[in-house]
């Protein structure tokens, strides 16, 4: 007896969405237990139903507990912007990490602590250098036309001078500013608070709402223009609308975390080969990131410890190695 | 050209944060005063000229030299990751084997340069030759992965943040005296190494049939043309820090001057990047006085837009 397809495929997504829940949960555990403060499961337990002492409260509901609902959702937005990307451009090297949207982010930001207010939430900023480099990446795509390629190549261009200019901002800042907005420059989710927390679930849920309204455009879209179009979807406005939105993902996720690299280019991928599907699927792609950045996270934090490495540097060592992986075996 | 990098050099010495005037400099330099003038130009500015010409020579060298063999017009030392690599290569030397002069983490950045470089060719030519995206793509995969190990060594060693904050953007401030005559030796190595070779490049050049009907074993002169590569940008990083975009600028320019024939640019090449090195050094210190910018960050405003233009602009 053969099953349906579609069954194979059902069962095939409940195993996979229970096996990344579990790895995710066995993190947040790890995340929330561990630390050079150190708490036994009951504790924490105790302490998220406000039972605990005073001590172990302030860790694991002012310290743990933001840090590891930061991971998840941040890498979920930027996933979900990397699948946003990848669908549209239906290139995989068209996250948003890679054409330097998340570089654009965080010179948003950085001018917006290091140059105008040092206090103020670096959130305005790094939604506006986001955005702002969306519409330069989306001239620059205008003007190379059909070549998906050097549109990459003009992204990392625009990259690399972003990256200049984060740096030529991060030299002239005083040192102690220096020192604080080097690890943010990296990617740390070191110093997240309850606040920043809110931010992140407040902006992301009205963005992932949004997704969910232009759902099922999305994969009309990803049948091609043409098709698209017959079905009755306005294609330019709803590329717009998904870009927009993909930035201000990633944008968000940057102003709480510094820029977090290769989340955004992996997750995808790694969603869509796991779940074997035709296109990239946004639920499983929003679950693999919060997975992926959660055990990150848990890990930069106890590898070396008590040396704290910036959860965007592992994932800049490992998704640097498995980018360049993944290029070196296509052009076998 | 010469013309260019003599007057650079005056203009190097004389500005900073204490303008001097250039005839006063050419008078401290012959003599031995040991007045504010003289100790400003042989105990600051001289040796921070010095590895500025030395560094940029090398990286133009490296970079026309990467560009011919990789018959790729975006090559450069800092792009496909070979500086990361010898980045790599100096931190270790520092943070776990306590090396700190120039002629001794010059050995380490070597090893590293040359992990790169094998990694990047092995990835460059495992398949259809001519893609010039994903040559850049595996380079810059590389660069990010490299570049975040130096950062988490650099994070271990707190002492040495701050320098290392100003080293890893490429600065010739605070350079010892004798780092570029540690260095000079290196240079010359890979300089004289990359003349043996450049014949047999632009043999190469032909098509490797045609350069194997010539006597040419196209094998020796890809590994003679990495290793001269890698010498020059192992001595070029443990110099400066990982400088990327002096190679891709100066084998661009180059080009446009003398063609692509590599014999004849070489020299050329030498000139013109230690020129621009020399300028983007100078420039940072003039823009932000009495401050500086890194000549790192200059190289970068100056070459990302090349390699924008360069991007946008080609047809194929």
């Amino acid at each position: 007896m053969t099953r349906p397809a579609a069954q194979v495929r059902r069962r095939r997504g409940v195993l996979v969405t229970a096996v990344t829940l579990t790895v995710a949960l066995a993190a947040a555990v790890v995340g929330l237990t561990t630390g050079s403060f150190h708490t036994s499961l009951p504790e924490v337990v105790s302490a998220l139903t406000g039972h605990a002492d005073a001590r172990t409260s302030v860790v694991v509901l002012g310290l743990r507990v933001p840090r590891v609902l930061a991971a998840l959702l941040i890498g979920a937005a930027l996933a979900l912007a990397g699948a946003v990307f990848q669908t549209l451009a239906r290139n995989p090297l068209a996250s948003p990490d890679i054409v330097g949207f998340t570089a654009g982010s965080a010179t948003g930001a950085l001018i917006g602590l290091i140059v105008i207010a040092p206090t103020a939430s670096p959130a305005a900023g790094a939604w506006t250098g986001g955005l702002l480099t969306v519409v330069v990446v989306m001239l620059i795509a205008r003007s190379v036309g059909v070549s998906r390629e050097r549109t990459i190549l003009a992204g990392i261009a625009l990259s690399m001078l972003l990256a200049a200019v984060n740096d030529y901002l991060l030299t002239r800042a005083p040192i102690d500013i220096a020192r604080n907005a080097d690890q943010w420059l990296h990617g740390s989710l070191a110093a997240t608070s309850m606040d920043d927390v809110a931010l992140l679930a407040g902006s992301i849920g009205i963005l992932s709402l949004v997704l969910v309204l232009l759902h099922r455009d999305l994969r009309a879209l990803e049948l091609g223009d043409d098709t698209a179009r017959a079905l009755g979807v306005r294609t330019p406005r709803l590329r717009l609308a998904l870009i927009v939105v993909a930035a201000l993902l990633t944008g968000t996720a940057t102003a709480v975390a510094g820029p977090i690299g290769f989340v955004a280019l992996a997750a995808p991928q790694l969603a869509r080969r796991m779940l074997g599907s035709a296109g990239i699927p946004l639920m499983g792609s929003a679950l693999t990131g919060a997975t992926v950045l959660v055990v990150a996270d848990v890990i930069a934090q106890r590898a070396l410890a008590p040396l704290q490495i910036p959860v965007g540097l592992l994932t800049g060592v490992v998704g640097g190695a498995y980018l360049f992986w993944v290029v070196a075996r296509s052009r076998r | 050209m010469t013309v260019i990098v003599a007057a650079l050099a005056v203009a190097g010495l004389a500005v900073g944060s204490r303008l001097l005037a250039p005839a006063d400099v050419v008078a401290a330099l012959f003599s031995d005063r040991r007045d504010a003038v003289g100790v400003i130009v042989h105990e600051l500015r001289a040796p921070r000229t010095l590895t500025a010409l030395l560094t940029g020579a090398c990286l133009g060298i490296a970079g026309v030299l990467m560009r011919a063999v990789t018959r790729n017009p975006l090559a450069d030392p800092g792009l496909l990751g070979v500086n990361a690599g010898a980045a790599l290569g100096v931190v270790t030397a520092i943070a776990f084997f306590g090396v700190g002069t120039a002629g001794g983490y010059v050995w380490f950045a070597f090893a590293g340069a040359a992990g790169a470089a094998v990694l990047v060719n092995a990835a460059a030519r495992s398949g259809r030759r001519a893609d010039t995206v994903g040559l850049v793509l595996a380079g810059v995969a590389l660069t990010a992965c490299l570049s975040a190990v130096v950062r988490i060594v650099t994070l271990a060693d707190d002492d040495t943040f701050e320098s290392f904050r100003f080293w890893a953007v490429g600065s010739f401030e605070r350079r010892d005296p004798d780092v570029a005559l540690q260095l000079l030796p290196f240079a010359l190595v890979g300089a004289v190494l990359a003349v043996v070779v450049s014949r047999g490049v632009d043999q190469l050049a032909l098509g490797t049939d045609v350069a194997r009907s010539l006597g040419v074993s196209p094998t020796i002169v890809i590994v003679g043309a990495g290793a001269a590569i890698t010498l020059l940008c192992a001595t070029a990083t443990s110099a400066a820090g990982p400088l990327a975009f002096i190679g891709l600028l100066v084998a661009h320019l180059v080009r446009r001057l003398v063609g692509p024939d590599v014999r004849r640019s070489l020299p050329l090449a030498a000139l013109v990047g230690a020129a621009l090195t020399l300028a983007s050094d100078i420039l940072g210190r003039v823009i932000a006085a009495p401050g500086e910018i890194e000549a790192g960050i200059v190289a970068a405003f100056l070459g990302a837009p090349l390699l924008l233009w360069l991007v946008l602009r080609r047809t194929t």
